[in-house]
Parts: C-alpha cells; structure tokens; sequence
C-alpha cells in the first residue's frame, strides 16, 4: 500500500511541478522543497492534493517546509493522520 | 529593556547566516539623484564614483526628469509637505482625486484608488473582494506583494505553473464550485522580463467566469504602443478586471501604487482595505509630479518609442556579443550565468568598469538561475549602451563565457 501512496505521490509532484523540458526524475529521496522543485508558495497544491485524495486536513503547524520537503517525509507525515 | 544576550545572539546568527549564505543584501550609497548617470559610495566610505545606473527601475528616465522635479516643488509650494492623516480623515487634497482619475483614463479602467505603494495595493485588494467561498489562481512567479496579499485573504488558494495555460485550465475546472474566481498574474515577471499571455488569460477568464487581476508595475507607461501596459501590448485594453501598479518605476519613481478596475471594487477598497485605511496618505508632492508624469506620458509616446529603440539595439548587440539572454521584448535583460559566484563576480567587475548592475541568484531566482539582470532605461543615450556592452565584452571574455550556452556555462562554472 505504502509503495502505491508513494508513486501517486510522485506523480503528482512530476506533474503538477516538474515543466516538461525539466530533465530532473523525481525519487522517494528527491529534496523537493529545499531543491527548489517546489517552492513554499507552491507547497498549497501539494497539501491540497493529499488532503482531498486521503480525505484529511492537515493543520498548518504540521505543513512545514520540512515534512514536505521528500516523499518520504510526506510518508512519515501521512502515518500520523494513519495514512500507510 | 528586555533586550537580552539570548534575543541579541539569536538575530546575530540570523545575520551571520545571511552573509556566510551569500544573501545577505547590502545597501550602496548614491550621492546624486537617480539617473542614467549616478554617484556611488561604494563600499561604504570610500570616495564617490561615477557609474552608468543598469539597474533601476526608471524605465522612463524620469525620475529626475526637470518638468516631474518643477511639479514636484509646484507641489510643496501650492500643497504643502505632509497630509498628518489617512485619506478618509483629513487627508484627500483635490490633487489626489485628479490624479486617481487621470490613472483610470491612463490605464482604461473605471476608477483607481491610490495606496502608500503597489506592495499596499497588494497587500489589501484580494481580502476586499474575496471570500472563503472563492479562489484566487495565480501564476507561479508573482511577486512577493501579490503572495503576501492572497496570504491575508480567506479564499482558496491556487496557483498555476508559470504562463502554462493548460496548467491555468486545469485549475479553472477544478475550481468550478466556487462562487468567484480570480486569475492573478504579473504583467511583466520581474526577474525574466516576459510578458504574461494576456490575451490567452483573458479568454480562459470568459470561459471559465473567472475575473482576471494583473499587477502591471514592470510595464505601466511603457508596454504596448501608447504605453497603457501590458493589456494594450497583449491587445486586451479594456478587459483586465484590476490592475494593480507602481508610481514608484516608469512613473517618476518616487513611491505610491494603486488599484484600478470597477468603481464597486475601488469603492469597496477605499471601505475595507487595511493598508489604505491606515496608511498615512501620499503626499502632495508625489502627487502633482505623478500627475505631470502622466500628462507627459499622455501627451507624447516620445519616451516609451525611445525606450523601446534602446532595448532592442542593447537585446541585439550583447546577443551578437556571444551571451545568453532570456529573449524577448522588455528593457529587464536577464544575461544568463546560472552560477552564483560567477554572477556575483561579473556584477563587480562590471562595477570597476563603471557600470552598475546587480548578480540575482537564490532564492531571488530558482536554483542554477543566477543572473546580471540589466535594466534598459529611455535616460540611456547610445553612448551609455555602447559603453555598458564593451564592459560587458569586456568582464566576459575574461571569465570566457561569451558565445556560450547554458550547458558549456554550467559544465565551466556549475551551478
């Protein structure tokens, strides 16, 4: 289930992110907020993207900069609203 | 005071980290007014050089321009120096109201409301006009002012991959349940100069019953043939729901910004809009020479025509010259570095050669982004640009980056 989450993840970020002359591939590991692939303005549609698609709200103390910042920080971030 | 060591340590790193990150942002001394032709004291206590300025944002050259001065003192004379209130109290002269209304007629719109600055205006006009229940879909690369504004405003938040209208399409459909929705763009984006597709807006905008705002601050009095901005360069004068811009670039530089569109709108800004409601008003003297800026501006074309000619020979000599620019049509000339120590480096060089110009790289730009960003002015004589390109020349061939591309930069330089 886990590595589903994590392709849907991924393929949202290439999609909604990544131009399509971007030659860059997106991993579990890729730094996505400090790499710049996603800025913090940006970050809205990612944070929206996850609530809707696994029906949670996640309050803006927990939507930092470095939960989102990997796949697998958003991994670890979706376990506390039990998403796995 | 409760000023402690633990507070005093704490911002000290803050700056430290600044400066050991390369961000931190020093401030230059100029000892004369803003020209083509300035007076720099630089590094701080040293004697005053005299420098070619590249990188204002006096599109016009008419910062100092005699005619806005001698309005400027008409103003001091005839109005005085300070309101000592907001508008609403005690602070609307009969200056205010005509230039309010001379920037509708300039800008094709219904009515205008003036702010302290276009980072106010932006700051205040989304939470007036939209609610919970609405969506604010935004280009990617808006300006910082237009950021913060959708921050304090309650309504959903969108935004759109650069100038990609199919991404903007997207976002319309998905937001079709809410009750208004509002595309927001720069006109021209800041740091590459290009120009948002209007026209292309505009229709998505009627498709979808989206209104359309545009903060036009890098083109208000110079883009498009009469110099209205970026709706008349895209050919949609007319059609743009509000339009945010700056007194503080083409139009005489000083300070000052508005929110032009439909007369509720304004109305309802000059009703609820935080940054107006309690910021002190623009004074008098801004006023009269923003308003002689705009009969100047009306009268003749001479200075955008200018403008343009200067663009276009600077565009064609230094691509000719071997550097890789952003294309395009805007006096902003990004010339294409992507590493930011090579960009630092150059703007100093270039400095030593008497010309000013500033090195952007992260987080002004995205990553491997940096650039000399060069800024075009109708205060710039052929001799200026002729001088400013055999610097450039000049700086490039000693870090042998002319008639190279991205990929050989990178390979040389790294990002």
């Amino acid at each position: 289930m886990s590595e589903e989450i994590k392709k849907l993840i991924i393929e949202y970020v290439e999609k909604e992110y990544l131009e399509e002359e971007d030659e860059q591939d997106v991993d579990e590991n890729t730094p996505l907020i400090s790499s710049g692939i996603v800025d913090s303005f940006s970050m809205v549609s990612l944070k929206m993207f996850l609530e809707k698609k696994f029906d949670i709200k996640i309050p803006d103390e927990k939507a930092t900069t470095e939960a989102f910042d990997s796949v697998n920080n958003i991994m670890d971030l979706l376990k506390e609203f039990n998403v796995s | 005071m409760a000023y402690s060591n633990k507070a005093k340590d704490f911002y000290e790193d803050e700056l430290n980290g600044m400066h050991k990150a390369g961000t931190f942002k020093e401030e230059r001394f100029i000892e004369s007014p803003q020209a083509a032709n300035i007076s720099v004291e630089y590094p701080v206590g040293s004697a005053a050089k005299e420098v070619l300025n590249f990188c204002a944002n006096n599109y016009l050259g008419l910062s100092s321009h005699p005619e806005v001065v001698k309005a400027a003192h008409e103003g001091l004379d005839s109005r005085g120096y300070g309101m000592s209130s907001v508008r609403f109290i005690c602070g609307t002269q009969d200056i205010h109201d005509e230039l309010e209304k001379k920037l509708s007629e300039f800008l094709g719109t219904e009515a205008t409301v003036l702010f302290a600055s276009c980072m106010d205006a932006n700051a205040g006009v989304f939470d007036v006009v939209l609610g919970k229940e609405d969506a604010m879909i935004s280009d990617r690369l808006v300006h910082a002012s237009i950021v913060d504004g959708m921050r304090l405003c309650k309504a959903q938040l969108y935004n759109y991959k650069h100038s990609n209208m199919d991404h903007l399409e997207e976002k319309l459909k998905e937001t079709q349940n809410c009750r208004f929705r509002m595309i927001i763009t720069d006109g021209v984006f800041s740091m590459d100069g290009d120009i948002a597709k209007l026209d292309k807006i505009v229709e998505l905008g009627k498709k979808y019953d989206a209104m359309v705002m545009v903060d036009d601050s890098h083109a208000t009095g110079f883009m498009g043939k009469n110099g209205r901005g970026t709706h008349e360069h895209c050919g949609v004068l007319g059609e743009i729901d509000i339009i945010t811009t700056t007194l503080g670039k083409a139009l005489g530089g000083a300070s000052g910004g508005c929110v032009s569109g439909p007369r509720e709108i304004v109305d309802l800004c000059r009703q609820r809009a935080r940054p107006y409601l309690f910021s002190n008003t623009v004074p008098p003297v801004i006023i009269t020479a923003a308003n002689k800026v705009i009969d100047l501006i009306s009268k003749t074309t001479d200075r955008r025509d200018k403008l343009e000619e200067n663009t276009k020979y600077f565009r064609e000599k230094i691509t000719a010259a071997g550097f890789d620019i952003k294309e395009g049509v805007h006096p902003i000339v990004p010339i294409m570095l992507y590493n930011a120590k090579l960009a630092q480096d150059m703007a100093r060089d270039m400095y030593n050669e008497g010309i000013y110009v500033i090195g952007f790289s992260f987080p002004v730009v995205a990553k491997g982004q940096a650039r000399i960003r060069v800024q075009i002015s109708a205060g710039h004589e052929k001799e200026h640009l002729d001088k400013a390109i055999a610097a450039f020349i000049k700086v490039g061939e000693k870090y042998k980056i002319l008639g190279k591309g991205k990929k050989e930069i990178i390979e040389m330089y790294g990002y």
